[in-house]
This record gives C-alpha cells, sequence and structure tokens, in this order.
C-alpha cells in the first residue's frame, strides 16, 4: 500500500476543519478511518459536502468514487443540509402500528413535504428516523432531536403545530 | 486492580450507602428521559435540599425498571415501593411521603403485578437497581469479581466449558450455541484476535441492547472482557447504532472509567492479560446487524456481508480470527462463570436454556422490558405479563423476529417462547422484539409494511435480494389496492421461495417470512383481495 505523509491542506480556513482533521490523525490517517471521519464532519457541519467529501477523501488515501459509495450507502449521512428545524418521524414497527402513518400524512398535506424534503425557506425538515428504541412510548417523534411519545396522532399533530408556531 | 482493591471499593460504597435513610432511584433511560426522568431527579434534588436532608435521602439515577408504559418510575428504598408516572411537580409530594403514608393512588403493587412478579432476571440484574455512570456502583453490586476471577483463577478452557455447560445460544436472533463459537475462535491460532459486539440494534420496534447497553454498560464489558479471556483477543470493538446517543455516552464513559480502574488495557489484574475496546459508530444501515457486513463497516467500507466461509471465527476483521457476539449474549456470560453454568441451565427449555430479553410493544397495556424463562409461552406474555390488548380490542397476532420473522395468530398463542418453536411456527425469536397488533391492523399492511424496509435496506449485492424485495413490494401493493389476480397470488408464493433460497444473507433470506407466515395463518385476507377473474366478461367484449 502506498502511503504518503503529505499533508492535504483543508477546503478552506473554517475552523471546524480541525475537528475533521483531529479525527483522522487519532487514527493514523488509516482509510479504515473513513466512517468514523465522514461521523465528524457531519457533527461539525451538519451535512456532507462534496469538498468535505474530497478533504477526506484525499487525506486518507481513499478513492473518490468508494468515499462517496459508503457515504450514500448509510442513511444517516446527509448529502445536502437539512432545515433550521428538523422534524423526525420514528417509523419503527411499534410506531407504524399505533398510527405514525396518520403524521407522515399530515406533514405532507400541511406542510407539504415528503420524508427527506426541506420547506423552500429552509425552516423545516421532515426526516424519516429509524427505529430510536423508545417502542414503549410509540408513536414517537423527535422536535428537533428531542423525543416526544405517549401522544396519539391527532395530539402528535397538534404539538408539531405547536411547536412549529414557537418560532414565528 | 486486584482482587482486595475491588473489596475495598465494595466495603466503601457500602459505608457510604449506609449513611442514607432512604434511596430513591429514578429510572433514566432514553424512554423516560423523553417523559421528563432528568427535570424530575433535579425537582427531587431541589426539594432534598430545601428541606436540608441531603445526607439522609440518596436520589439516584438508575437504568430502566422495564414498565416502560408507567415511566418515569421512581423505586423507594428500604420500603420496596414503586410510583408510576411520576412529575417533576410531585417530587415535593414524594419526599414529604418518607416515612410516613406513601403515595397511594402512585403505587405499581409490584408483588401482585405479574409484570413484576412473572419475571426472572439475569442479563437486567442491575437494571433500574444501579447508577450505569458509577464503576464502584457496579462493582459494589459484584461487577468485575469474576472478570478478575476468571483471569486469575480459571484457564480459558475452564471458561469456555463454562459457557457451553451453560447452554447459552446467541441473543441476536440466529441460537448459535455461543461455547461452541468460543471454541472455535480460541483454537484458531492467531497473533491476533478480536472480540466485536453487536450493538447494532437495527430492528424496528426492539430496543433490549439499547435498555441494557443504557442500564449496565459495565456488565457487557465485563462479559466482552471475559470472552477475549476465553479465545485469546486482546482487542474489542463495540459497533452501536448513532441513533442511540444515550447508550453511546454511557458506553464511552464506561469504558474510560474501567481503564482509569485498570480492569480493562494493559496487564488487567497485572496478569499477562491486555484487552482495550474502542467503540466503533453505525450509520443507519440494517443489514449491519449480519455480522460479515458489521465487520466490513468497522473497516470503514460499504456494510455489504461477505460470503461464508470463511468464517469470522477463522477470519474476520481485518482477516484475523474474530469472535461477534450480541450485547444481550454479553450481558448474560458474567453471571454464567460466577453461578456456574449448571446453574443458568436449569432455567429454559430442553435446548434453549436461561432467560430473554423482550421489547413487548405495539397494541399492549404494559408496554415495555422484560426478562422471562424461555419456555414461557406466548399467552402469558401477553396477557399476564403484558395486561392483555387496550381499549376493548382483540388479540390478532403478535410479531417477533422483526422483519425478519413472523406474525403468531391467536391460535397459537400456547406455544412456548423457544428457538425451535417459534421457527417452526415460521417466525424467529430474533433480537426480541415483540410486537402486538390488534384486529384493527390488516395483515397485508404489515406485510408490506416489513417488506418495505427490507427493499430499502437491502444492500444490493446480490440480486435476488436486490430484485426480489422489490418485485414482492409491488406484488402486495397489488394487493392492497384490490388489483391482484390468481396468477400474482402463484408468483408472490414462488418468489417469496426464490428470495429465500437464493439470497446472500439472512436480510435477504429472511426477508420473505413477514409474506410466507402471513399468507400461512391469514390467507383469507389475501384471497378477498384477489379480483374476481371475469371470463364472461372477456367473452362479452370479444
Amino acid at each position: 500500500m502506498l502511503i504518503t505523509n503529505r499533508k492535504i491542506a483543508p477546503p478552506d480556513s473554517d475552523k471546524r476543519w480541525k475537528i475533521v482533521e483531529a479525527t483522522m490523525r487519532k487514527q493514523g490517517y488509516s482509510p479504515t478511518a473513513l466512517i468514523e471521519t465522514l461521523h465528524t464532519i457531519q457533527e461539525s457541519f451538519g451535512y456532507i459536502s462534496d469538498e468535505a467529501l474530497e478533504f477526506a477523501s484525499d487525506s486518507l488515501n481513499v478513492p473518490p468514487s468508494k468515499a462517496y459509495g459508503v457515504a450514500t450507502f448509510y442513511n444517516l449521512f446527509n448529502m445536502i443540509p437539512l432545515g433550521e428545524h428538523v422534524f423526525s418521524l420514528c417509523t419503527g414497527t411499534a410506531c407504524y402500528v399505533k398510527g405514525a402513518g396518520e403524521v407522515l400524512e399530515f406533514m405532507k398535506t400541511e406542510y407539504g413535504l415528503e420524508p427527506g424534503q426541506t420547506t423552500p425557506d429552509n425552516k423545516l425538515s421532515f426526516v424519516e428516523a429509524r427505529c430510536v428504541g423508545c417502542c414503549g412510548l410509540a408513536p414517537v417523534m423527535l422536535l428537533d432531536g428531542t423525543v416526544v411519545g405517549k401522544l396519539t396522532p391527532d395530539q402528535m399533530k397538534q404539538r408539531i403545530q405547536e411547536w412549529m408556531s414557537h418560532d414565528q | 486492580m486486584t482482587n482486595e482493591e475491588l473489596l475495598e471499593i465494595v466495603n466503601k460504597e457500602a459505608e457510604d450507602n449506609a449513611k442514607f435513610r432512604y434511596r430513591l432511584g429514578v429510572c433514566n433511560v432514553t424512554g423516560c428521559i423523553a417523559s421528563r426522568s432528568n427535570e424530575l431527579v433535579a425537582g427531587l434534588q431541589a426539594e432534598v435540599k430545601s428541606r436540608g436532608l441531603e445526607n439522609e435521602i440518596q436520589i439516584k439515577k438508575v437504568g430502566c425498571m422495564g414498565l416502560c408504559a408507567a415511566g418515569p418510575i421512581i423505586s423507594v428504598e428500604p420500603e420496596g415501593i414503586f410510583y408510576r408516572e411520576m412529575t417533576p411537580e410531585e417530587a415535593g409530594a414524594v419526599i414529604d411521603s418518607l416515612g410516613k403514608e406513601p403515595l397511594h393512588e402512585k403505587i405499581i403493587d409490584t408483588a401482585n403485578e405479574p409484570f413484576f412478579a412473572r419475571q426472572e432476571k439475569n442479563a437486567l440484574e442491575n437494571s433500574g437497581v444501579i447508577d450505569p455512570e458509577r464503576i464502584e456502583d457496579y462493582i459494589a453490586s459484584g461487577g468485575y469479581s469474576t472478570l478478575i476471577h476468571a483471569i486469575t483463577e480459571m484457564t480459558s478452557t475452564d471458561v469456555i466449558q463454562e459457557v457451553l455447560t451453560s447452554g447459552l445460544r446467541g441473543r441476536g436472533g440466529a441460537g448459535y450455541p455461543t461455547g461452541l463459537k468460543w471454541g472455535t475462535v480460541a483454537k484458531v491460532d492467531s497473533d491476533l484476535k478480536y472480540v466485536v459486539c453487536n450493538a447494532d440494534e437495527g430492528d424496528p420496534g426492539a430496543f433490549m441492547d439499547r435498555s441494557a447497553l443504557e442500564s449496565d454498560p459495565h456488565r457487557v464489558l465485563e462479559g466482552m472482557a471475559i470472552a477475549a479471556f476465553a479465545v485469546g483477543a486482546s482487542q474489542g470493538y463495540l459497533y452501536i447504532r448513532a441513533e442511540y446517543p444515550t447508550a453511546i455516552k454511557r458506553m464511552k464513559a464506561a469504558i474510560k472509567q474501567a481503564e482509569k480502574f485498570g480492569l480493562l488495557g494493559q496487564d488487567i489484574c497485572n496478569t499477562p492479560f491486555s484487552f482495550k475496546v474502542d467503540v466503533r459508530l453505525g450509520a443507519g444501515a440494517f443489514v449491519c446487524g449480519e455480522e460479515t457486513a458489521l465487520i466490513n463497516s468497522i473497516e470503514g467500507n460499504r456494510g455489504m456481508p461477505s460470503l461464508r466461509p470463511p468464517y469470522p471465527a477463522e477470519s474476520g476483521l481485518f482477516e484475523k480470527p474474530t469472535l461477534v457476539n450480541n450485547v444481550e449474549t454479553f450481558a448474560n456470560i458474567a453471571g454464567i462463570i460466577k453461578k456456574g453454568g449448571k446453574s443458568f441451565a436449569k432455567t429454559g427449555t430442553a435446548k434453549s436454556k436461561g432467560t430473554k430479553v423482550f421489547a413487548l410493544t405495539g397494541k399492549i397495556k404494559n408496554t415495555g422490558l422484560i426478562e422471562v424463562p424461555m419456555g414461557i409461552t406466548l399467552r402469558e406474555i401477553v396477557y399476564d405479563i403484558g395486561g392483555g390488548i387496550p381499549n376493548g380490542r382483540k388479540f390478532k397476532a403478535i410479531q417477533t423476529g422483526g422483519p425478519s420473522g413472523g406474525c403468531i395468530p391467536a391460535e397459537h398463542l400456547d406455544t412456548p417462547v423457544d428457538y425451535e418453536s417459534l421457527k417452526a411456527l415460521g417466525s424467529m425469536m430474533g433480537s426480541g422484539g415483540m410486537i402486538v397488533i390488534d384486529d384493527t391492523s390488516n395483515m397485508i399492511d404489515m406485510a408490506h409494511y416489513f417488506m418495505e424496509f427490507s427493499m430499502q435496506e437491502s444492500c444490493g449485492k446480490c440480486a435476488p435480494c436486490r430484485v426480489g424485495t422489490v418485485q414482492l413490494y409491488n406484488l402486495l401493493g397489488k394487493f392492497q389496492q384490490g388489483e391482484a389476480t390468481e396468477e400474482d397470488l402463484v408468483t408472490l408464493e414462488e418468489l417469496c421461495d426464490v428470495v429465500r433460497n437464493t439470497s446472500l444473507c439472512g436480510l435477504g433470506q429472511a426477508a420473505p417470512n413477514p409474506i410466507i407466515s402471513t399468507m400461512r395463518y391469514f390467507r383469507s385476507e389475501y384471497m378477498e383481495k384477489i379480483k374476481p377473474s371475469a371470463p364472461l366478461a372477456k367473452e362479452e367484449s370479444r
């Protein structure tokens, strides 16, 4: 394997690249650190931009095709930025059985959002969460990462409207 | 850390705890945190402080007490009282009630409530009792003494023999005998071996592993370390879902504490045994629960499964012999070594020993986490422990094994829960998700839901799964719309057979199970959706 010690310069002077570099350095810039690096990029920047992916792939000596393949293989990595607020709906089995589908419909009719979409004003993103493991409280939703459970679908709709109106 | 030093900690903890007259335990894992458990803890602490009772009442964050439906729960010691659905506003009332009249309307009658009375704890022994963020508390409850005993007084063969005797089988779902797996890895000669803990609990509707990791993280680490000693591994990885932030935080903290105490790291307990554990985060791919896919993911690749053999036991992570076990399997180890394999094997059925943790959810009164002896019937789980179906609805089916499992109807409720019986019914043990479905749900919709999941999660490596799941999904759609023909039913059955028999890994092989089991038990629902074939209409149109 060809390992060069050339240091790849980050795309710009943004301080957050230092965090990304620290993750890679900790693992000796090994190609196996790719997923860890992608996690750090997403934590620091909120999503994985093309330039970030290129930076990781160059630094870790991973072909860009592979880096792109890995980044798009996993559901958790966003390749586009999310809106200001993120609404996640758990779509696990327990939540499905207890009526999460109604809330899915509601997001479509009320905000015009399908899972994975963001409102044009960039205020709200709607994502489908993979089971968050709070099935005992199903159906479950996450309002900006805070788990909200033990509500009926109707109560959930009301809660979403309240949550959205806070910001206006 | 030696045994003497461990005992010192145990004694000091006992001394510290003896000072308090009352101890309040508050459930503090993800589910209850969502129900304001953190505010409740803060509220209790403030009330204690305002009354100047800091030296008499201890407020302790503990792990999962099981009954999520009634969370957050507060336990009061020494009285042994459990309060349900506590809010921060009630903090003062709880403190005032200590030593006086308890809050009757909030009490859970644990002695008579079958949810608590019918359970038997092994893996969850400390869950809801100890503070998961303090290693001292784990040590005080006997933690890490088994690891020290194993590495100083047992040989690796002894340890493996004990696990074999216990009859423990993999709790991730496949049910391979754990002792045999360990024996295989131990036999392979290699300079470097790995122990991997599979905490990629991707099955939607299951949260046993999350709860175990959040409630008793050191127990899993101790199990991993004992396994490493038995198979001769020096490096461990904990592969955990990124969707479980609290579990990740607690595991990382636990690893740091254990390293600080010399219970992980170089020359543990002054023996030549060294073992280090690193955390690796999953990134949302269900297929990574499959061991070869998980290994690929730790190596920084797409989580795609590889053909076996070679099995990971011979050539796994970085092509080295690798032991992969599930969280719950590791959580059972310390208990087995401590009490002996024979004692563990006393519980259960002929082929399925010990206890199993299940996540009981869906249309059932007592949703939550339970640990029950193998061999208990589904009826006991649903009607005794689970408290039956709420809102006056009727039981229709219980779904076990997640997207790889099946739906079991009412006529089979008296089946004992063990690996073979569930398989014979066309479902599987799986990792332990149990979702109760009532008569408001349509079984084709259920099958459609699971097929959509398997279709999205198919990694794309082999055609039967990549293409087959899409076709199955579309066919089910036709049934949902009432557009299906007799021919579609035949195609559906044939295709299930092809996908099951020709897919590369467990995901594809098991993906048709939800269809096969619903067709087996609820065939009429499929038949109703078939468009009446209209030979007459054809005649007329000619």
